[in-house]
């Protein structure tokens, strides 16, 4: 994609993306506290203009990897909502057959390689889809989403110091949603609150965006991404976000400041681009009104229809284990 | 070790030329290597220091002049992330060789090895194959010292999703790696240090059957199941065994995922007797495993199996008389064997 403006088509659909991204962790959340999903969930609901924005910047061909919090990117992708729980029910029509669950929201069909449940593994796997390109000359480029979390273990570093090396067509993407799992950035991780700095020793560009914002979000990944697939090296994103909920499904989070959520929630995603594209004149707020009650409708037909599809069975399943 | 200091042979046979050649385990491998990207241009090898001077133990001569340091691609020390590397490469299209110079580096890759290659497949329901293959150089007797003379070919062996081969002569070191680079899933293969100046007949184009292990030497008195290093002291237990009369049968077991139960119980059916031979600790492994295997299934033991492996609690030390003393030797196969026919 180039560095164009999106247009107005572009950016209702985003609008709707996130509205289905919101929609869909909200309904996962009631159907796991009511004990309707077992196991456990992360969700990302207040990150949505950094899935959505990010995978916007993609073409086809490109790949991406993300994490355990990795609906929004995987519904970003066109993954279908139905598709999405079913598999988080475990159920035979989810994207994995139902036997990844709500970490493993894959489709490679859309570019979606991988979903992982192990802290910064995602990395080193996009590189080498990027170092694959490269090797085979496709013009194509590979992001790797990861949270903040992930800056501090062995393969970040690893990965961004051959991904410079070898100046891979990747782009890594931190989501920095403040919180590893229960602790605050700050006593975790050093070098001061713009992880954006940690591409410095690696010789690559850094820059740190506000991922409440959308539009910054995909230019910013759009001139990232750009750059890769010209042949300029990687690059590393920061995205300033929020998670709205806690680090899973059994997280109340009471490790947050009195006022820190609600202070986030004053910038909302959603709302940021709601109030922008009713000021453009693109979607009025009685449109958004009407898209918000047939996104609603969309998931919950969506969760009913996965909740009536059957589970999968050890034989049908047996053939995920080995190729041929 | 002489062996590691010995040059490599210059000139390999050229790839494509059929037949049998005479090769040393070494140049059996840079052989596979060589004739695997000669024939499929989507395989390339990656590793620490692969391509200069031919590697570290010198498998790798002429490769990176033949094929360029993109496909023989030195990395750094970061073997987690490389063979992430190597897995994400095999989702787009590529075949991986990872050569990790150690057994004992293989737990800095444990979350690539144990998590990521044996389980991607499968958590996407089956979307990808991971055609990744890690050669492991493993082995004692070479005074590497406690972090590295590993083999431990068992743990992996715990994975579904993987599979694990064990080269012990030039034979199976050519046809083994063919194998995994041709196979549509990870798989490891071991290579024994203290056997790269080994010279027998390798089959140039020769691709191993997965899971299919090698009667070396048939005997009806007893069976030596063994791996790697433990194959040739196995072979030189039975020409000792032989000139005291008793018949041993020599299995090389050469898969560790899947183990060829098949073959192995067919010749415990006929000598009722079983000595294995490992070089890495009993418990837990192939050897255990073997033995469990067969007497569930009903075998009629003549005699208790044996095991000769190192010791259940003690490391692979420097100190050469004392690794010569707990790797298990040809002498030490040979009185498990007599035992076990009751001599």
């Amino acid at each position: 994609m180039s560095l164009r403006e999106p247009d107005a088509d572009t950016r209702r659909s985003w609008f709707s993306t996130m509205l289905r991204i919101r929609a869909f962790e909200d309904r996962i959340q009631e159907l796991f506290m009511s004990g309707a999903i077992g196991g456990t969930t992360h969700l990302c609901q207040g990150q949505e203009a950094v899935s959505v924005g990010s995978i916007g910047a993609m073409e086809p061909g490109d790949v991406q990897t993300n994490t355990y919090r990795g609906h929004g990117e995987a519904l970003a992708l066109g993954m279908a909502p139905e598709t999405a729980f079913a598999e988080l029910m475990g159920k035979a029509t989810g994207g994995s057959g139902g036997v990844g669950g709500s970490m493993h929201l894959i489709d490679f069909s859309k570019g979606n390689i991988g979903a992982n449940a192990i802290v910064g593994a995602g990395m080193p796997i996009a590189l080498g889809a990027a170092v694959g390109f490269q090797m085979q000359q496709r013009p194509n480029v590979a992001l790797s989403f990861f949270g903040d979390g992930a800056i501090n273990i062995g393969t970040f570093h690893e990965a961004l110091n051959m991904a410079s090396l070898w100046q891979a067509p990747v782009v890594f993407i931190i989501t920095n949603n403040l919180y590893g799992e229960y602790s605050p950035i700050g006593s975790t991780t050093s070098g001061g609150p713009d992880l954006a700095r940690r591409a410095d020793p690696y010789g690559m560009p850094g820059v740190s965006v506000d991922g409440q914002d959308i539009d910054v979000v995909h230019a910013a990944v759009s001139a990232a991404v750009e750059r890769a697939r010209g042949g300029g090296g990687p690059s590393l994103l920061e995205m300033k976000t929020y998670r709205y909920r806690g680090h899973s499904r059994s997280d109340p989070a009471k490790y947050r400041p009195a006022g820190e959520l609600e202070a986030w929630k004053e910038r909302d995603p959603i709302d940021i681009l709601g109030r922008r594209l009713a000021a453009d004149g693109i979607l009025s707020a009685e449109d958004q009104v009407g898209l918000r009650a047939a996104i609603q409708a969309e998931i919950d037909g969506a969760a009913e229809r996965a909740t009536a599809a059957p589970y999968p069975t050890l034989e049908e399943t047996s053939s995920y284990v080995y190729a041929d | 070790m002489s062996t590691l200091t010995e040059p490599a042979l210059a000139a390999v046979p050229a790839a494509g030329a059929a037949g049998i050649v005479e090769l040393t385990y070494r140049d059996a491998i840079n052989a596979a290597l060589r004739d695997s990207m000669t024939d499929d241009a989507r395989v390339l090898l990656m590793g620490e220091d692969v391509g200069a001077d031919g590697g570290v133990f010198k498998t790798n001569s002429g490769l990176i002049e033949d094929f360029g340091p993109a496909r023989i691609r030195n990395t750094p020390i970061c073997e987690n992330a490389f063979v992430g590397v190597a897995l994400g490469m095999s989702l787009v299209g590529l075949r991986p060789v990872v050569e990790i110079m150690f057994a004992d580096f293989l737990p800095t890759a444990g979350d690539a090895i144990v998590n990521q290659l044996p389980k991607y497949r499968f958590m996407s329901g089956g979307q990808c194959s991971v055609p990744v293959t890690i050669r492991v150089i493993g082995g004692g007797t070479g005074q590497f010292g406690t972090q590295h003379s590993a083999t431990y070919e068992s743990w992996f062996g715990h994975l579904p999703g993987l599979r694990v081969a064990t080269a012990a002569t030039p034979g199976s070191a050519y046809s083994l790696l063919r194998a995994a680079i041709a196979h549509d899933n990870p798989v490891i293969v071991y290579e024994h240090k203290a056997l790269y100046g080994r010279k027998g007949p390798v089959t140039r184009g020769e691709v191993a059957e997965i899971g299919k292990a090698q009667v070396l030497r048939t005997g009806s008195d007893v069976t030596i199941l063994a791996s790697m290093l433990m194959v040739e002291r196995s072979l030189a237990a039975a020409e000792t065994l032989a000139a005291e009369g008793i018949a041993a049968e020599v299995i090389d077991l050469r898969w560790v995922r899947p183990i060829d139960l098949p073959t192995i119980r067919a010749s415990v059916a006929r000598t009722g007797r079983l000595v294995v031979a490992e070089e890495q600790v009993h418990a837990g492994g192939w050897g255990a495993t073997v033995i469990s295997e067969l007497t569930m299934g009903g075998v009629a033991w003549r005699s208790a199996p044996r095991r000769v492996s190192l010791p259940d609690d003690y490391p692979v030390p420097y100190s050469p008389p004392l690794e010569t003393l707990i790797v298990p030797s040809a002498a030490g196969i040979t009185a498990a064997a007599r035992s076990a026919v009751g001599r």
